[in-house]
């Protein structure tokens, strides 16, 4: 706990003399509430609407993590396939490039007219933003495998699945989770804007309704969830983390 | 009869010719070693032996049996430590055995401990010191199944001071132990101090260029390496590496 202090002070600090600077020019240039609403304000509509807020956050954060599980599961698989086939790998791999570059925003509406307005939609957009990062790592990390530990494996009679098992799938545990970690903060942002395309509940539909009624207040509201629960997702896999791979730290 | 015998062998890389038809056998419980400069392709011997490279021509063969390219019937300890990082001590320790089967943890705790290594089982590698993991690393090979054990100069990364306890430590648990060794180096007192017999490489491409058989009695001390029929031993095989 004294170290999470030691470290979080300076960022803590930077955060607070930046809502400072904002509550001061907020005043003092005498800015319309739904132009720019001043942090105090903020802070007032998150407390006064927490209640009505919590079924939305509940329904982003179920789908957030469904679609996390969901995009991952389907990331390492698709990782390790490739991996073990590469002649698939260079057929597919540029096909895995071009569907990052599909923008979502154009891609979302469609996957409305194929699927519908149900759950399916939502689950493809926050996998196809989620499944990338940890694609990429994995690979990367099965991959970069020292070839004297690969060498040493094979002399020793290993087989295939021991080899990945024993050897690749650990040595890229590392990088898997730092495409975890991307993709945790990344399907927060799936989530919200899958909720876009039309959903009872969920920040997303918090947030639309919030800016066509031009309560930028509640706008902000929900950008300070999205980042909070962000962040929340971020340490949870790190934690993680730290607990898989502990070996890591009794290192240094 | 030869545990191993290694006949015609010879490799090329391309259009390097490392091995050129090499000659040699092992008989069980004995240590033989390989000696040869940097770069003659002792590397390439092992990992011929062990089935990771499909030699030109000639064959090896293990209790008679033809092994050419075959992997998993010889125990070998590489040139770098190759511990795995995310593994313990004792999970390294066992992992040749692993590979085949069964786990003894038993016998793994035994010989961690007698490696002066105690109360490091659950240790990660990375706490560990360069003689340390070199010790690990042989007692992997130690413990795996198979009879023959190939160490590819294991302690070439070590000062001298680490090295002569290290060679001494590797003579006894040998003894202890009843392994048959084909041993690397480029050191010819390292060669000396350890072996029955030594087979002198020569380099582009290797050959077997002479062999010695050592006739020092075990257990070998320290002080060995003082003596003058050392100094003798040191004078001939270096004149032998030497000479055209
Ligand atoms: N896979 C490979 N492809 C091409 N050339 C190789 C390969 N492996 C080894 N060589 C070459 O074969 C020669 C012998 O290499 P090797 O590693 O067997 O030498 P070594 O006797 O073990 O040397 P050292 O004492 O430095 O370990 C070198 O010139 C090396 O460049
Ligand atoms: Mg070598």
């Amino acid at each position: 706990m004294s170290k999470l202090l030691q470290k979080g002070w300076r960022p803590a600090a930077v955060l607070l003399l930046l809502l400072c600077i904002w509550e001061a020019a907020v005043h003092l240039a005498n800015i319309p509430r739904w132009l720019l609403p001043a942090p105090t304000s903020i802070a007032l509509e998150f407390g006064n609407g927490f209640g009505g807020l919590m079924p939305h956050l509940q329904s982003t954060i179920l789908l957030t993590i469904g679609g996390f599980l969901i995009g991952c599961t389907i990331g390492i698989i698709v990782a390790i396939v490739l991996h073990m086939l590469p002649g698939v790998q260079e057929a597919v791999y540029p096909l895995l490039i071009l569907s990052q570059n599909v923008p979502i925003i154009v891609l979302a509406p469609l996957l409305v007219i194929w699927f519908g307005f149900g759950l399916l939609p939502k689950i493809i957009v926050i996998t196809l933003v989620c499944f990338f990062p940890v694609t990429i790592a994995a690979m990367n990390g099965f991959r970069t495998t020292p070839s004297e530990m690969k060498h040493y494996m094979l002399m020793a009679g290993a087989k295939k699945t021991q080899l990945f098992a024993k050897l690749e799938w650990p040595h890229a545990l590392p990088a898997v989770f730092s495409g975890l970690k991307i993709s945790a903060t990344y399907s927060v942002m799936g989530a919200v804007i899958s909720e876009w395309l039309g959903a009872k509940k969920g920040i997303g539909v918090y947030m639309t309704l919030a800016s066509s009624s031009f309560r930028t207040d509640r706008v902000f509201v929900a950008i300070f969830i999205i980042m909070i629960v962000s962040l929340v997702f971020f340490g949870l896999i790190t934690a993680a983390e730290r607990w898989a791979l502990k070996w890591r730290e009794e290192e240094s | 009869m030869a545990l191993l015998k290694i006949e015609h062998l010879s490799k090329s890389f391309d259009h390097l010719h490392v091995l050129e038809d090499i000659h040699l056998h092992v008989n069980a419980g004995e240590f033989v070693t390989i000696l040869g400069p940097s770069g003659s392709g002792k590397s390439t011997l092992f990992h011929l032996i062990g089935g990771l490279l499909k030699p030109d021509e000639g064959k090896i063969r293990l209790n008679g049996e033809d092994m050419t390219g075959k992997r998993g019937l010889i125990s070998y300890m590489p040139q770098q430590p190759t511990l795995f990082p995310w593994r313990t001590i004792l999970d390294n320790v066992l992992l040749g055995q692993e590979l085949q089967g069964k786990r003894d943890e038993q016998l793994a705790i035994e010989m961690i401990e007698k490696a002066g290594l105690a109360g490091y089982e659950n240790a990660f590698p990375g706490q560990l010191s360069g003689g340390m993991k070199q010790r690990v690393a042989f007692i992997r090979a130690l413990l795996s199944p198979q009879s023959l054990i190939c160490l590819d100069e294991p302690f070439s990364a070590l000062d001298d001071f680490t090295r002569l306890e290290m060679q001494q430590w590797l003579l006894s648990t040998w003894t202890t132990y009843q392994k048959t060794i084909l041993f690397i180096t480029h050191s010819i007192e390292e060669a000396l101090f350890l072996s029955d017999r030594i087979i002198v490489l020569s380099t582009n491409p290797a050959t077997v260029k002479q062999e010695f058989i050592i006739p020092f009695e075990r257990p070998r001390e320290k002080s060995l390496i003082l003596s003058s029929e050392f100094l003798q031993w040191k004078r001939e095989l270096t004149e032998s590496i030497f000479e055209r």
